[in-house]
């Protein structure tokens, strides 16, 4: 994997054969819900150790994209990789038909999530919120998994809260500890789904920071849906700009924020910056 | 008075048949209705109608006609005769655990589809998912629920007599027919009938608080013993 210092695009964003290097590939992703097409025939790549940054007006699909990688969407076409494994499908003799359970279990094993909502396990203090998968998923002993559970809450600053119960922590400590959770299956790619609107503003620096951290101290593979521009623009290496559910433009975040080519990204960036973002 | 004290220890003696049935109608009640309630909320066709069959069956028969048929019409079908007290629990058990599995399968669904896509994203398995988040946080929804059955189970458990069980309902009819004395004789099973109510209401509500504690939700009323006497108070700072 590169390190995490590459800040150059390591693949172009409409590529139309599947790059063999990358780790997540999208093959004319098409997803419907009912009569509303939400994905659009959607090509892209990520290349292993990528921060890809997903912008775009709200509906544009972008949070659709981290549910099909967690597998809580199945795609309605096409075809999607990781790892040059098919993941929304399986292999059956030179077919690929729809994925079984236990093929999900297996594919989805290095991915992780982090949710708008935070969705701690409020039956769970925060010590158990971080060792129970491990312990139970991964087959860790309790105490490695409690080491590392300390070891992470040390990273997101949390360790006087190891025996709390989520309810009783703030909206961004809530946050900061489900990142925590999701670091704690060692995944390779980490997805994050708009983990900063549910939280008070004055909450929200302390989950980007943890953020940044992780970006600079992991080599894990990064997809953020995100409205922060300026943490896209500090964290990725790439930003794609979604417009009804396809990729109105892709490229460096000097380029996408610098210099946008796109009537429809400027019109975006501007109004995002009119909110106050 | 008096006529009541002689014979308290023939009340006790009944009443003890009715706790007997009761805690064994409970414990098969809660094992159909955890079974049939999962069951009905998997994905598959076939385990869901297994659960509707189940529920619609046995919540559309009285409590009693399935005991007049496990007592009487079951050893003519198959030769096979059910101890008394046995049937009476199969009957109560079978009635209350359809109930039950609804109660479930509602709670079941009622957690929230976060919770769930949570353990998704952590690669939990069905099993891991159900018993480590799910039914921890469906419990809590559960219980008050459970505390209502439990006692409708132990006032259906009074109809046993008919098939010659001798529970404290028994007890006071034997009581009125030899004494003559009626109203003395329902006085003493009301009064039995709750105070066992009453323990049940006090055991499901130190349930209930337990739970509710887990959930982190912690009790408004400060706790204590004498909270138990009260009704819980909607959760203070927790989910659903």
């Amino acid at each position: 994997m590169p390190p995490s210092d590459n800040r150059a695009a390591p693949a172009a964003a409409d590529t139309d054969t599947p790059d063999t290097g990358s780790l997540i590939v999208f093959d004319q992703v098409v997803k419907r819900f009912g009569d509303l097409t939400v994905l659009d025939h959607l090509d892209f790549s990520v290349a292993p150790g990528e921060r890809v940054t997903l912008i775009g007006p709200s509906g544009s699909g972008k949070t659709t994209i981290l549910r099909l990688l967690m597998t809580l969407e199945k795609v309605t076409e096409g075809t999607i990789l990781v790892g040059g494994e098919p993941f929304s499908h399986m292999r059956r003799g030179d077919r690929l038909v729809p994925a079984s359970e236990s093929y999900l279990r297996a594919r989805r094993k290095t991915i992780g999530m982090v949710f708008q909502q935070f969705n701690l396990f409020p039956n769970m203090t925060v010590r158990k919120n971080l060792t129970e998968a491990p312990v139970h998923v991964l087959g860790l002993g309790k105490e490695e998994a409690n080491a590392r559970a300390e070891e992470l809450l040390d990273l997101v600053g949390l360790s006087d809260k190891i025996d709390a119960h989520p309810t009783q922590l703030s909206g961004g400590q809530q946050q900061r500890v489900a990142i925590a959770r999701a670091l704690a299956m060692r995944p390779e790619i980490l997805l994050l789904d708009e983990v900063t609107s549910a939280l008070d503003p004055e909450l929200v620096a302390g989950v980007l920071d943890v953020l940044r951290t992780v970006a600079e101290t992991t080599d894990i593979t990064m997809l953020c849906v995100t409205h922060e521009m300026g943490f896209a623009r500090d964290v990725s290496n790439r930003v794609l700009m979604f417009d009804q559910g396809r990729i109105a433009e892709a490229g460096a975040p000097e380029e996408i924020f610098g210099d946008p080519k796109e009537e429809r990204t400027k019109a975006f960036l501007r109004s995002v910056l009119d909110n106050g973002y | 008075m008096e006529f009541l004290i002689e014979r308290l220890p023939l009340y006790l003696e009944g009443a003890w048949v009715t706790v007997q049935l009761t805690a064994g109608g409970i414990a098969l009640a809660f094992v159909l209705a955890m079974f049939f309630g999962i069951l009905g909320t998997r994905s598959g066709r076939f385990p869901r109608a297994v659960s509707t069959v189940y529920v619609e069956v046995f919540r559309g028969i009285a409590a009693l006609v399935i005991m007049f048929w496990m007592a009487y019409a079951l050893p003519i079908a198959t030769g096979f005769q059910l101890e008394g007290r046995f049937a009476a629990i199969l009957a109560v058990g079978l009635n209350l655990g359809a109930y039950g599995a609804e109660v479930v399968r509602g709670a079941i669904n009622a957690v929230p589809r976060a919770q769930v896509e949570a353990t998704v994203a952590l690669n939990m398995s069905w099993s891991q998912r159900m018993r480590l988040v799910v039914l921890p946080q469906a419990w809590a929804q559960m219980l008050p629920t459970f505390g209502n059955l439990s006692i409708e189970l132990m006032k259906a458990t009074a109809v046993v007599y008919l098939i010659g069980v001798a529970d404290l309902t028994a007890v006071a009819q034997q009581m009125r027919q030899g004494t003559g004395e009626t109203v003395l004789a329902f006085m003493g099973a009301l009064v039995l009938y709750y105070l066992i109510a009453q323990v049940m209401i006090l055991g499901i509500r130190l349930l209930e608080r337990r739970a509710n504690r887990r959930l982190g939700r912690i009790p408004s009323d400060g706790g204590g013993l004498l909270g138990l006497l009260r009704p819980p108070t909607p959760a203070a700072g927790g989910g659903k």
